[in-house]
């Protein structure tokens, strides 16, 4: 289903356990209606590469997803031929006796050999519903990607030297996102509806524990969640990000905790925190930060 | 679909050049997005319409809160207290206010412009011998004229830059490493799909990122000019390659990034820009505490792919050398080679005993001189020379 308004988009995320802030269903919606890609910053764990799921649930069609790594290129992109068949093709026809080198050509470089990559899966439709496409983590790969993707993301069309030019009925819905190990190029993100995901406020984060970890108890998750939002304003290397949250309340809960500890928060930080310096430092701070939390905390 | 009346797309193209005016960069066809964006929402409801403005004028998250800034004086300026869409039922144009660039962040005065306060010299154009350049060259940066120090800048701009490259995982064509069976299959194609010739691909190189952190505080000022124009030199001829290789800080008391001041072609310009885009110019130094910064914001940023880091700096440091220590681990540990650069090193009989150079010492991959032109050069050879592998300390 199409949403046809802001209010619907909001509505229609949430439907799908997905709490979005008001400015990224703008940008979702308008990404929509617009037909241009949504560009997606934040810092790891706030949720971009989840909406994406969630989208191609919303809109009933097929995700497809790109994840992208330094030298990633046209034929783990976009697509490949099948060697091994294509030879084994050319033995049989020679068996056959087939001398015609045009037709051998054209035998060999038919649609069944054509290994299709995500991005040109996505210029095909399904039941006339154009896909989803995730390109995951833009940042990863190197600019010459990104000088290819643009082109891509301006014409939808795709051209194989043995075929012709593929281009897409309709467009697909693309999402890219990025960590920021590098600019993205100006020139891809005018063409994009941008969006920087924060880290969500108390109350948003409440909610997706709540959404997220089913059977946690109320105050177990008022008081995780107001810990995590007291360590991010801590000076750490790599502050929690939402699904570290999401991780740490299972693990409470699966611990049995109803109400937190200051012992079972130390034995557990390693969930939230990925590094030493930062465990170090956030155990000495464990009942400081725990007692602010449970000053915030309304039970 | 409502259709953006007229009156509503004067004041959509005049926020754009407000915004423009604000040093953010806003393109006609972001504008054009923008104005279609508006058919599609209801401009009534006010937060709606200040994210479609955002999403689609907004690339950057830096420049964030000055967006939101400009869009609330921008909106209020026209009268409107909250409702843009109040723009619909408007018949006359309101008075239009002048959107008045700032002039530049405020700043002190620019201490960059001149190592002395004379008079700026008039600039010689003298063609130098052989002689008097390598003179030139041995010649310690604070004890040279101001005529000097111009032809020391000329020569700075003829060096023959050569950044050290690293292999990408990216393939190309003919090389020696791994198996093309694209190219291979189709070259085959011409002997009736006999494999005559095995062609094989490689990993392509390409220069690694480079990234300075100059220090300008007081005891660096004497240098820090020549060292700007050195890596606006370098800045230059990257541009130039067309790669955008390195980045660009300044730190005395705070960091500041200043690559995309340095791109300027014009170096005058570009060092003037410095001048008031750094606070601290002269000041202190918090050594630690900037690293600490750079660590933090950007590292993950600037550090990817293997990047070099050169640290100019004399290590004269106020803060705590058990802080400077763990800062420098962090980054030794996250970049491929940190390169510590001292002006000091050329004085006759220099010992780098200072607290905070002690305690810094030990994450240093290199510890090399900057004190004069033929420093600079070798510097430039070293670079060229960075191998796979971490190097002691020379």
């Amino acid at each position: 289903m199409m949403p046809q308004s802001v209010e619907e988009t909001q509505q229609a995320l949430e439907a799908h356990h997905y709490i979005a802030d008001k400015g990224l269903s703008v940008a979702v919606f308008l990404a929509l209606k617009l037909g241009r890609p949504l560009l997606l910053e934040g810092e790891p764990g706030v949720g971009k590469t989840e909406i994406v799921k969630v989208l191609a649930e919303l809109l009933q069609t097929r995700l497809i997803r790109l994840q992208c790594y330094e030298g990633l290129d046209i034929s783990s992109a976009v697509y490949e031929w099948d060697y091994a068949r294509q030879m084994m093709q050319i033995r049989l026809l020679e068996a056959s006796g087939e001398r015609n080198q045009e037709k051998v050509r054209h035998e060999v470089f038919g649609a069944d050999f054509l290994l299709k990559r995500p991005l040109l899966q996505a210029l095909e439709t399904t039941d006339g519903k154009a896909p989803v496409l995730l390109i995951d983590e833009l940042d990863r790969a190197d600019e010459e990607f990104e000088a290819f993707l643009l082109e891509f993301l301006s014409d939808w069309q795709i051209s194989v030297p043995e075929v012709g030019t593929l281009r897409a009925e309709r467009p697909p819905v693309v999402v890219i996102t990025s960590n920021r190990t590098r600019e993205i190029h100006d020139a891809l993100k005018r063409r994009c509806m941008y969006y920087w995901i924060d880290y969500p406020s108390f109350d948003k984060e409440y909610r997706i524990v709540r959404e997220k970890v089913p059977g946690i108890p109320e105050k177990l998750a008022q008081q995780a969640v107001a810990f995590v939002q007291a360590l991010r304003q801590q000076d750490l290397y790599k502050a929690p990000g939402v699904a570290e949250t999401l991780d740490w309340a299972a693990s409470l809960l699966a611990l049995g905790q109803t109400e937190l500890q200051p012992e079972v928060i130390e034995e557990t930080l390693g969930v939230l925190l990925k590094y030493q310096d930062d465990v170090v430092k956030a155990k000495n701070q464990a009942r400081d930060l725990l007692a602010r939390a449970q000053m915030q905390s309304p039970l | 679909m409502t259709v953006p009346t007229h009156q509503l797309l004067r004041h959509v193209v005049a926020f754009a050049r407000s915004l423009r005016s604000e040093g953010i960069v806003v393109t006609p066809g972001q504008t054009a997005t923008f104005a279609r964006a508006l058919g599609e929402i209801s401009i009534f409801d006010p937060l709606a319409f200040f994210y479609a403005a955002q999403c689609t004028l907004l690339t950057r998250r830096e420049d964030q809160a000055r967006f939101a800034e400009v869009f609330r004086k921008f909106w209020q300026s026209l009268g409107l207290e909250r409702f843009p869409g109040e723009l619909l039922n408007q018949t006359a144009l309101p008075p239009k206010k002048e959107q008045k660039a700032k002039p530049g962040e405020v700043g002190r005065e620019s201490r960059c412009s001149g190592e002395s306060n004379s008079q700026p010299l008039p600039i010689v154009d003298r063609a130098l011998t052989f002689s008097e350049t390598e003179v030139l060259k041995q010649k310690r940066f604070d004890q040279m004229t101001e005529e000097e120090l111009e032809a020391a800048r000329k020569l700075l701009y003829n060096f023959v830059w050569n950044p050290p490259e690293r292999r990408t995982r990216r393939l190309k064509a003919f090389g020696k490493e791994q198996l093309d069976l694209r190219r291979s299959f189709r070259r085959s194609l011409k002997h009736q799909g006999e494999l005559l010739e095995l062609t094989e691909r490689s990993r392509k190189p390409k220069p690694r990122p480079i990234v300075a952190l100059a220090d300008v505080s007081g005891s660096m000022e004497r240098y820090a000019r020549m060292l700007l124009h050195f890596l606006h030199a370098f800045s230059l001829e990257q541009t130039r390659k067309g790669v955008r290789q390195i980045e660009t800080f300044t730190f005395g008391t705070r960091l500041t990034r200043i690559t995309r001041t340095l791109k300027k072609r014009s170096v005058d310009a570009a060092l003037t820009e410095v001048g008031q885009q750094v606070k601290d110019w002269s000041g202190g130094t918090r050594i630690g505490a900037c690293l600490h910064t750079f660590n933090h914001t950007w590292a993950k940023r600037v550090l990817g792919r293997g990047a070099i880091v050169l640290v100019i700096s004399d290590g004269w440091d106020q803060g705590a050398p058990e802080l400077l220590a763990f800062e420098m681990e962090r980054l030794q540990k996250s970049c491929h080679r940190l390169i510590w650069l001292n002006p000091l090193i050329g004085t006759p009989g220099y010992q780098p005993l200072t607290r905070g150079l002690v305690a810094a010492m030990p994450f240093m991959d290199d510890f090399l001189p900057v004190h004069n032109l033929k420093s600079l050069e070798q510097l430039v050879e070293v670079l060229a020379t960075v191998q796979r592998q971490r190097g002691s300390i020379h």
